[in-house]
């Protein structure tokens, strides 16, 4: 479903992405971009990214002077900046929403290879995204197996409310992980969607 | 299951063993794995047939249903500990019994990168086909890879990534074998979840392994050429 549908420009985008778009287009009364989100859960399975995103380029693009599309390189090894280009549509910089988020230059110059990553919306859905997907909830043994060579819990934290940065903090110590926060923002997201609405 | 129904493993036959321990491999039961395992052996069984007949052909099944998406990574990590269980007691036994080996594989997970789980599944799946295996663990440089393959005389050198950022450095082992003219000295396997054929193929790999299954079979083959390309020159 497209949220809007009377704009020039469509973003089509991860539907983890979905409640930072529509407050960025709220609060700048970007009325002539509208928005349609792919599943979020495609972010576990990156194979099936790629198609999905050319399903829907190809759905929408009659209707729209231009689309965009929201996402990172997300683990498609290349595949859907490819897609992108063959289809004449932009995509976010940088690998994944962990590095857009923070800035992508930011997000490499840390280099911090033990660390896993959590955005608002991780936060929220970690059960439905992390923990159950994993198998933890039914066999936490393997926690080990999965998290044993990371070192900390980083929280990306898009807003700042101290219940989701609590309950990030749970969720570190659930993985067993030490936490650490960062207020982000929107980073890279803003300033690409602040290009895009002018053009 | 209900006290009645419970499967004494020393009851069974060979065949009922072997079947069982299939089943306990597929539900990713570690004692009973190595109970099995410690029964055969007790019986007279040759510890590479243990291996190769119980084992091996169990994860053969879990590899097919994994690809079938009829198991799910947890499932298959639960079998493959279930397997190291088993592995843990025959390794120093194979080790003794001279068991036959064809072919030595260093593997690691590439520089930046700390995912280990499908290199790990793929060097018991190699062990199990009678590789010897080189682990390097997580985070290597290109002199990890290329000093232990030529330390330890290998034939293939296996690298993975699970990152979109790290898996160009698959590349850059490559380049570093091509300039130190020694890249025509081993077949080079990549995997992990970001990557492709395309990509196997555009860094100069032997071969992209979409799964353990795949990679043990892939291994196979090109030892295979490479010991007949041998024998020919």
């Amino acid at each position: 479903m497209v949220q809007g549908g009377e704009g020039r420009i469509l973003l089509i985008a991860c539907g983890a992405l979905a409640r930072e778009i529509l407050d960025l287009k709220a609060r700048n009364g970007w009325d002539h971009m509208d928005l349609t989100c792919l599943p979020a859960i495609l972010h576990n399975h990156p194979e099936k990214i790629t198609q999905a995103v050319r399903d829907a380029v190809t759905r929408h693009r009659d209707r729209y002077d231009r689309i965009h599309v929201l996402y990172g390189d997300c683990g498609t090894g290349g595949l859907l900046e490819a897609a992108c280009d063959e289809l004449g549509v932009q995509m976010l910089p940088g690998p994944h929403c962990y590095a857009f988020f923070e800035g992508v230059e930011t997000f490499a110059g840390r280099d911090e290879i033990t660390a896993f990553y959590l955005t608002d919306f991780l936060v929220r859905q970690f059960d439905a995204f992390v923990w159950e997907p994993l198998g933890l909830d039914r066999h936490p043994d393997l926690r080990d197996m999965y998290f044993g060579n990371y070192e900390k819990l980083v929280y990306q934290a898009q807003t700042d409310d101290p219940a989701l940065t609590a309950l990030a903090r749970r969720h570190a110590e659930r993985l067993g992980l030490a936490f650490e926060r960062r207020l982000t923002g929107y980073g890279d997201l803003e300033t690409a969607m602040t290009d895009w609405a002018k053009t | 299951m209900s006290e009645d129904d419970d499967i004494i493993l020393s009851e069974l036959d060979d065949d009922e063993l072997v079947q069982q321990m299939f089943d306990d491999l597929y539900d990713g039961l570690k004692e009973e794995i190595q109970e099995g395992v410690n029964i055969l052996l007790e019986r007279g069984w040759a510890p590479y047939d243990v291996l190769t007949k119980a084992l091996v052909g169990g994860m053969t099944i879990v590899g097919k249903d994994f690809r079938d998406r009829i198991l799910f990574v947890p499932e298959v990590l639960l079998a493959a500990n279930a397997m190291k269980g088993g592995m843990f007691i025959l390794k120093p036994l194979l080790a003794e019994t001279g068991a036959p080996t064809i072919g030595k594989m260093v593997i690691g997970t590439v520089k930046g990168d700390i995912h280990d789980i499908g290199k790990n599944l793929v060097g018991m799946m190699m062990e199990g086909a009678g590789f010897e295996v080189v682990d390097l663990g997580i985070n290597n440089p290109v002199d990890a890879y290329l000093d232990t393959a030529e330390k330890e005389g290998a034939d293939i050198v296996g690298m993975s990534a699970l990152l979109t950022t790290t898996m160009p450095y698959m590349k850059v082992v490559i380049d570093t074998m091509i300039e130190r003219g020694i890249r025509e000295n081993y077949i080079v396997l990549v995997g992990g979840a970001p990557l492709n054929e395309e990509f196997g193929k555009a860094i100069g790999a032997d071969a992209y392994c979409r799964d353990a299954a795949v990679a043990v079979e892939t291994a196979k083959e090109h030892v295979l050429r490479k010991h007949n390309r041998a024998k020919a020159g």
